[in-house]
C-alpha cells in the first residue's frame, strides 16, 4: 500500500512537476499573484468541462461506430429530427456557456481595477528589448536579452535560462500593488509573464495599463507576446519580486543621474512660466 | 428558366454589394474616430477643444488623481517631461499644467505629441480645452518651451474612477506637415 | 431534400450536341467549363498545399532544437507568413471552390455556371497572385515576414520593400475571390432546376451560399485594408501611423473584421462537404436539415459581430471586451448543433469505413477538440495567458487541419470516383488516413501543453523546458507530410485513368443528390436539359 501511494506520488509529481528550473511543461501556473490564481481557476474550470464535453460526445460516437457498423448487419433507422433533445443539446450548451462567463465576468473586472496602487512603472517596448522606468522614483533603464550569440548558434552551451534571462531585470517589492503603464517606441510588442497572470499590448502612440500584487519572493520570466520583428524570440522579461527593504536598498542605489537633472530643468520651467504669467503654476 | 438577363441584373446588384462593402471599408476610419472620442476607447482623449457646459460645478466630494506620463516615439532625440508627476482634481474643476519640451535633435523639427488616456474607461470624461496635442509644435534648433493643457475631469465620471493617466507621445511629424501658426498660443519659450 | 431526385435523363449521353473539350494546354486556358475549372482550381490547390507544406517542414525543422538549426530569424519569419499565406489563400480556398466549381451545377441540376467567362477569369487569376507572391522570395530584401496578419506599423512603416508585392497580391486573391462568389451566389440564385427549391438544396450548396455572402462582404473590406496600408507606406497617409493621427488598433478592426468572417469561409464549405458524405455512409438521411440550414447562417451572420476576440489585449474597455467575450461563446451553440447533428445521424445508422467516411470521422472528432479549445480561448481572463501563445497555433491548426483540410480530403475520395469512373486504392486511402490522423495529432496535440506552459508563436529559437513537445512536433509534421505522399500518389493516378473502373451512378450504396444519377464517370456536359425535381 504505502509502495502504491510512492508510485502514485511519483507519478504525479512527473505529471506536475515544478522543477527546479521551471513550472509545469504541461500547464499554465498558478502563478504568485491573485489574478494569475483566478485566472488560472478559471482555465481549469474550463478545461474541465471541456473534457466532460467531450467524452459525452466522443463516447456516443465510439458507440454508435462499434454497435451500427454495417458489417454487423446493422439496418439503418429512418428518423431525422426529434424536437426534445434537439432543444436540449440547444439549451444545456448555452447554460454551459453562461456559467463559464458569469465567473469570466468577475475576474475581467478584477483585472481592470488599477487603483490604489503603491509603485507605478512604465514600459516600453523597443526592437527588440523593453525599458523600464520608475516614473516617481526617477528610474529608468534598458532590460536587453543576456544569452550570447554564441549560445544561440550553439557554439556555445546553452545555460538553464536560454532566452529567458537578461542583464537588467524589472525589480519590484513583494505585497505592493504595482500598476503598469505600457506603451511602444515603434512596433506593437506585448509584455507577457505567465506567473503573473499579466499580458498587455504595447503600442506605440498609446498606452495600456495593468497591474499585478507579487505575492512570493522570486524571479518571474516571461517573453515578448507579438511578432515585432526579427528578433521578437529575443527580448525577454525578468521580474524580480523582492522584500521591501531590499526594493528600498536597490532603489537608492539606481537613481539616475537624469532624474537629477529633470529636478532643475523643471525648477527652471516653472520660473519662466511664473515670469510670464506673474501667477503660480497651477491656477488658471 | 432564367435568363442571361437577370443573371446580369444580379451580379449588378451583388457587385454594387461589394463595392459598397469597400467603400464602407474606408468609412470605418471615421466611424472608429468617431465611436472611440464619444466613449473613449482605446484611451483615445479628444485632439480637439472640449467646450465647458454652462453651469458645470465642482464636486467637491470627492478627488482624482491625475498622473502625467510622456513617451518620445522611435527615439526622438527630445526632452520631453511634464511639470508635475501628479494632481488632484474635484471633477468640475479646470486645471493647467505644463509639458516641458526642449529639442536635442540638432536641427529644426515639426512634432505631433499624440495623448492617450488610461483606464479606457475613464478616457471619455477628461476633457480639454488647450492643449499643445490639440496642433503640430514647431521647433528651431535647440528650442526650449513649456506648453500647456487646460483640462478638466466631467463631473458625471463615475465614482469607480480614482486614478486616471494622461500620457503623450511625441512624434516626428514632419512627413506629415500642416498648415498652421507657427507658435501656438500659451506656449512659453525658455 | 435532396432525397427527392427523379431519374433524370442521363443528360450527357443524349444531348451532346458539343464536341469533347479541347485538347493541349489551350482547352485550360481558354476553358470555361465548370468541371474543367473545378479540376483546374483542385489541382492548384495541391501544388499549393506541397508547397506551403514544404514551407512547414523548414520551420518545424529549425524548431526542432532551441537555438538555431536552420534558419536565420529572418527566414523564419518569412516562412511563417507565406506558410500561412498560402495555406490559407492558395491551399483551402481555392480547394472549396474548386468543389464549388464541380458540384454546384450538378447539386442542382444547372449545366455550368452562371457566368461561365468571369469563372476562368476568376480562376487564371490565382496562379498570377501566387507567382506575384512566391517571387518575393527570390528577391534581395526579405519576402513578408510580419506573420500572415501582417498588423502595422509593422508591416506598413517597418516592413520590407517586398511588402508592396505582396499586397498586389492580395488584391489579385481578393478579386479571385469576389469574383468567384459572385458567380456561385448568382448560380445558386438563378439556376436551380424546377422543383430544387432553397429548402431542397444539399447542405453543401447551402454552405457555399453563406459562404458566397461572406466572400462578397469581407473581401471587400481587406481590399480597403490592404489599400490603406499601400497608400500609408507610399503617399504620406497615416490610417495607421499615430504620428499622423492615425491608429495601430485601427488596422488590427479593419483586420480582423475580414479575419474572422474569413474563418468560417475557411470552414462553412468544408461543414458542407461533411454533410453530404456522412450520411451517404451511414446510409441514413442528414438528422436536422432544416436546423442544419439555420445553424449554418447563424454562424455566418454572428461571425460578424465578433472580430474583437482577436484583441482582447489591446487595451480595450471592460464593457467591450464583455461584449464580444458575450458573443464568441455565443457561436458554439450553432457549431455544437451542428456536430450533434452529424452525431446523431451517425447513430443507429448503417456505418461502413470507407477513406471519406473516414476522414469525416476524424473532422468530427478533431474538429471538436480545436472548437472546445476556442471556447477557452474565449474567455477573456484566461485568453490574457493564451493569446500569442502556442496554445493560439494548436488551436487554429485543429480547425484548420483536421477541420478544413480533412472535409478537402473527405470530399476528394468521394466525389473523385464519379468524375473519373476510377476507384481509389482503399488501402492507399487508409495510409494516408492513418498516417494523416497520427502525424496531425503528434504535431499539434503537445502545441496546447507549450502554450499553457508559455511558449510564444512566431519565434524561431525557444526556451530549453520546451524542447520535448517541440521535438514530439517536428516528427509528427514530418509524418503527416509522408502521408500526403499517398494522397498525391491517388490522386495522380486517378487523373491517368488507373484504377479499377467504376461504372454505376451511384458509387457509393448511401449516396444521394442529382450529381449521383449521372453517369459515371461524368460527361463533360450535364443538365444541359435540366432534371424534373420533386
Amino acid at each position: 500500500m504505502r509502495f502504491m501511494s510512492k508510485i502514485v506520488i511519483l507519478l504525479s509529481s512527473l505529471f506536475f512537476a515544478a522543477s527546479a528550473y521551471a513550472d509545469s511543461i504541461w500547464n499554465m501556473p498558478a502563478g504568485v499573484t491573485p489574478i494569475s490564481r483566478e485566472v488560472y481557476n478559471l482555465h481549469m474550470a474550463c478545461f474541465y468541462v471541456c473534457c466532460v464535453i467531450a467524452a459525452i460526445v466522443f463516447s456516443v460516437l465510439i458507440f454508435s461506430l462499434i454497435k451500427y457498423r454495417k458489417s454487423k448487419g446493422a439496418k439503418a433507422a429512418h428518423f431525422h429530427e426529434h424536437l426534445s433533445v434537439e432543444i436540449a443539446w440547444t439549451v444545456v450548451p448555452l447554460l454551459i456557456l453562461v456559467a463559464l462567463a458569469i465567473p469570466a465576468t468577475i475576474v475581467l473586472k478584477q483585472i481592470h481595477n488599477t487603483d490604489e496602487s503603491q509603485l507605478t512603472i512604465k514600459v516600453t517596448g523597443y526592437q527588440w528589448k523593453w525599458k523600464y522606468e520608475y516614473l516617481d522614483q526617477g528610474i529608468s533603464y534598458f532590460s536587453n536579452l543576456a544569452s550570447t550569440q554564441k549560445q544561440i548558434n550553439g557554439d556555445m552551451p546553452k545555460n538553464p535560462w536560454f532566452l529567458l534571462e537578461v542583464d537588467n531585470p524589472l525589480v519590484v517589492p513583494v505585497n505592493t500593488k504595482v500598476k503598469i503603464l505600457v506603451t511602444s517606441d515603434d512596433v506593437v510588442h506585448d509584455w507577457w509573464v505567465p506567473s503573473l497572470g499579466v499580458k498587455q499590448d504595447a503600442i506605440p502612440g498609446f498606452i495600456n495599463e495593468n497591474w499585478f500584487l507579487i505575492t512570493r519572493v522570486g524571479t518571474y520570466r516571461g517573453q515578448c507576446g507579438e511578432l515585432c520583428g526579427v528578433n521578437h524570440a529575443f527580448m525577454p522579461i525578468v521580474v524580480k519580486a523582492v522584500s521591501q527593504n531590499e526594493f528600498n536598498q536597490w532603489l537608492s542605489m539606481h537613481r539616475t543621474v537624469g532624474y537629477r537633472n529633470n529636478t532643475h530643468t523643471i525648477a527652471r520651467a516653472k520660473a519662466a512660466i511664473k515670469k510670464v504669467t506673474k501667477k503660480g503654476v497651477e491656477s488658471l | 428558366m432564367t435568363t442571361k438577363k437577370s443573371h446580369k441584373r444580379l451580379t449588378l446588384i451583388l457587385g454594387c454589394g461589394v463595392l459598397f462593402m469597400f467603400g464602407f471599408c474606408y468609412m470605418l476610419i471615421p466611424l472608429y474616430e468617431l465611436v472611440c472620442k464619444k466613449e473613449g476607447i482605446n484611451g483615445k482623449g479628444a485632439s480637439s477643444a472640449a467646450v465647458i457646459q454652462s453651469g458645470m460645478t465642482v464636486d467637491h466630494s470627492r478627488v482624482i488623481k491625475v498622473d502625467f506620463s510622456t513617451s518620445l516615439h522611435a527615439n526622438l532625440k527630445f526632452k520631453f517631461i511634464p511639470l508635475e508627476r501628479h494632481i488632484t482634481i474635484h471633477p468640475g474643476e479646470t486645471k493647467l499644467i505644463y509639458f516641458y519640451a526642449e529639442n536635442q535633435t540638432g536641427h529644426e523639427i515639426t512634432a505631433q505629441a499624440v495623448p492617450s488616456i488610461t483606464p479606457s474607461d475613464a478616457a471619455k470624461y477628461l476633457k480639454k480645452t488647450q492643449c499643445f496635442c490639440f496642433t503640430q509644435q514647431y521647433f528651431f534648433k535647440k528650442e526650449k518651451a513649456d506648453m500647456p493643457v487646460y483640462f478638466f475631469i466631467d463631473p458625471s465620471v463615475p465614482k469607480e474612477i480614482k486614478e486616471i493617466t494622461l500620457s503623450y507621445t511625441l512624434f516626428d511629424a514632419s512627413a506629415f506637415p500642416k498648415k498652421q501658426a507657427r507658435v501656438t498660443q500659451g506656449r512659453i519659450d525658455l | 431534400m435532396s432525397e427527392a431526385i427523379h431519374h433524370a435523363h442521363h443528360s450527357g449521353a443524349h444531348d451532346d450536341h458539343h464536341h469533347g473539350p479541347e485538347k493541349g494546354f489551350k482547352r485550360w486556358l481558354f476553358t470555361t467549363n465548370h468541371k474543367d475549372i473545378g479540376t483546374l482550381y483542385l489541382v492548384f490547390s495541391l501544388i499549393m498545399l506541397f508547397v506551403a507544406g514544404f514551407m512547414a517542414l523548414l520551420i518545424r525543422i529549425e524548431l526542432f532544437e532551441p537555438g538555431k538549426v536552420l534558419l536565420s530569424p529572418e527566414t523564419f519569419n518569412q516562412m511563417t507568413t507565406m506558410h500561412g499565406l498560402i495555406m490559407v489563400f492558395g491551399v483551402i480556398m481555392p480547394a472549396l471552390a474548386g468543389f464549388a466549381n464541380w458540384l454546384i451545377p450538378m447539386m442542382i441540376g444547372a449545366p455550368d455556371m452562371a457566368l461561365p467567362r468571369l469563372n476562368n477569369w476568376s480562376f487564371w487569376l490565382l496562379p498570377f497572385a501566387f507567382s506575384m507572391l512566391l517571387s518575393t522570395l527570390f528577391m534581395s530584401g526579405p519576402s513578408p515576414d510580419f506573420g500572415w496578419t501582417f498588423y502595422a506599423p509593422l508591416s506598413t512603416t517597418y516592413g520590407p520593400q517586398s511588402t508592396d508585392f505582396f499586397i498586389f497580391s492580395i488584391h489579385m486573391m481578393g478579386a479571385s475571390s469576389i469574383l468567384a462568389s459572385l458567380n456561385i451566389v448568382v448560380t445558386i440564385f438563378n439556376m436551380r432546376a424546377p422543383g430544387m427549391h432553397f429548402m431542397k438544396m444539399p447542405l453543401f450548396v447551402w454552405a457555399w451560399l453563406s459562404t458566397g455572402f461572406l466572400l462578397l462582404a469581407v473581401m471587400p473590406v481587406l481590399a480597403g485594408c490592404v489599400t490603406m496600408m499601400l497608400m500609408d507606406r507610399h503617399f504620406h497617409t497615416s490610417f495607421f501611423n499615430a504620428a499622423g493621427g492615425g491608429d495601430p488598433v485601427l488596422f488590427q478592426h479593419v483586420f480582423w473584421f475580414f479575419g474572422h468572417p474569413e474563418v468560417y469561409i475557411l470552414i462553412l464549405p468544408g461543414f458542407g462537404i461533411i454533410s453530404e458524405v456522412i450520411p451517404a455512409f451511414s446510409r441514413k438521411k442528414l438528422f436536422g436539415y432544416a436546423a442544419m440550414v439555420y445553424a449554418t447562417a447563424g454562424i455566418a451572420i454572428v461571425g460578424f459581430v465578433v472580430w474583437m476576440h482577436h484583441m482582447f489585449t489591446t487595451g480595450a474597455p471592460y464593457f467591450a471586451q464583455l461584449y464580444f467575450m458575450y458573443a464568441t461563446m455565443l457561436v458554439a451553440v450553432p457549431t455544437g448543433i451542428k456536430v450533434f447533428n452529424w452525431l446523431a445521424t451517425i447513430f443507429k445508422g448503417s456505418i461502413t469505413f470507407e477513406t471519406p467516411m473516414l476522414f469525416a470521422l476524424g473532422f468530427l472528432v478533431m474538429f471538436t477538440i480545436g472548437g472546445l479549445s476556442g471556447v477557452m480561448l474565449s474567455l477573456v481572463p484566461a485568453d490574457y495567458q493564451y493569446r500569442g501563445s502556442y496554445f493560439v497555433v494548436a488551436h487554429f491548426h485543429y480547425v484548420l487541419v483536421t477541420g478544413s483540410l480533412f472535409t478537402i480530403f473527405a470530399g476528394v475520395y468521394y466525389w473523385l470516383p464519379k468524375w473519373t469512373g476510377r476507384m481509389y486504392s482503399e488501402t492507399l486511402g487508409q495510409f494516408h488516413f492513418w498516417l494523416s490522423v497520427i502525424g496531425m495529432n503528434l504535431t499539434f496535440f503537445p502545441m496546447h501543453f507549450l502554450g499553457l506552459a508559455g511558449m510564444p508563436r512566431r519565434i524561431p529559437d525557444y526556451a530549453i523546458q520546451f524542447t520535448d513537445f517541440n521535438q514530439i512536433a517536428t516528427i509528427g509534421a514530418f509524418i503527416f507530410a509522408i502521408g500526403q505522399l499517398f494522397f498525391l500518389y491517388v490522386v495522380i493516378q486517378a487523373c491517368r485513368h488507373k484504377g479499377k473502373r467504376v461504372v454505376e451512378d451511384k458509387v457509393w450504396e448511401g449516396a444521394h443528390g442529382l450529381e449521383w444519377t449521372l453517369p459515371t464517370p461524368v460527361p463533360y456536359h450535364t443538365f444541359e436539359t435540366a432534371p424534373v425535381v420533386h
